[in-house]
């Protein structure tokens, strides 16, 4: 069987801000009653943690868990725990209408980091990105430039977006451009 | 620039973010339905000046189809609220004629 190569690499870049495709990541959609308490046990069972309210992003030692819309989260996990998990998550839903896939191959995942990083994505996305309209532990999905993406902070200075495999050079890219040396307010 | 409130998620919504899906609570007749009415469904839509409701995607979002309460000449959103009903919500319609006395109210 081909190793598994995620979309750039590892590809790293650091101006205005350091960026990183964080390499494999495994992620798996769920979609289903959010509100039926089989599906967030199943959720539970699988990653270790609650379903999350509306927009928020929970991470675990185990994985973590995101809101996408009202009837669909992210789970991620390792790369190779994936089908594991769609295979678990299958078991503990028998008979309840529910949707799970393993998209892992389908994304790419970028990690910002530097004080900037707000200012880096509020250039091409159409997001409220103060700390008020985005904080730490919630997950606005939009787009960056012309393209669909998901992000959220973890840390204060530390940004994790999601997008589409297919496009993910252009996104990286697009991220190295935006982020070029001193590009951002000095105020900073 | 048009800013909705998802009522699916809670995010407030810049245009660009949404898909427009036209005039809303219009009438798909069923299967044995007249050309005449058909083509009503299709085409003939009510394009007023003034107060209109839309249903919009958010597309780069959550998703989700939602209605939006808007004034087409001022460009003024009412509200939004969640695309399973069959008309606007009363408090809705009594926002609008709080503010447009002379609108003639919400017709099917």
């Amino acid at each position: 069987m081909p190793e598994a190569v995620s979309s750039m690499a590892g590809a790293e870049f650091s101006g205005a801000v350091d960026i990183r495709e964080d390499g494999l990541q495994g992620m798996v959609t769920l979609r289903g009653d959010l509100g039926d308490a089989k599906v967030a046990g199943a959720v539970k069972a699988a990653v270790g943690l609650a379903m999350p309210k509306a927009r928020q992003i929970k991470k675990g030692k185990n994985g973590g868990v995101a809101w996408m819309s009202p009837d669909e989260v992210l789970l991620l996990c390792d790369h190779a725990g994936a089908d594991a998990l769609v295979a678990k998550l299958d078991k503990a839903l028998v008979g309840v209408h529910h949707l799970a896939v393993n998209v892992s191959d389908a994304r790419a995942m970028f990690t910002l980091t530097g004080t900037g990083v707000r200012e880096v994505i509020a250039k091409g996305a159409p997001a409220d990105l103060s700390p008020a309209g985005l904080p730490i532990g919630e997950i606005r999905r939009s787009r960056i430039g012309q393209i669909a993406a998901a992000f959220w902070l973890s840390e204060a200075e530390t940004l994790h977006l999601v997008c589409f495999r297919s496009v993910g050079a252009h996104m990286f890219r697009w991220l190295e451009n935006a982020a070029a040396a001193d590009t951002l307010p000095g105020v900073l | 620039m048009l800013i909705l409130t998802c009522p699916n998620c809670g995010i407030a919504a810049d245009e660009t973010d949404l898909a427009p899906g036209g005039e809303a609570h219009i009438t798909r007749h069923g299967p044995e339905a007249s050309d005449d009415e058909f083509e009503g469904y299709l085409f003939h839509k009510r394009n007023p000046k003034g107060v209109h409701f839309e249903r919009w995607r958010h597309a780069f979002g959550c998703g989700k189809w939602f209605h939006a309460a808007r004034d087409t000449a001022t460009l003024e959103v009412f509200g939004t609220y969640p695309a399973q009903t069959l008309e606007p919500p009363k408090a809705l319609q009594a926002l609008i004629r709080k503010k447009r006395p002379d609108w003639e109210g919400f017709q099917k």
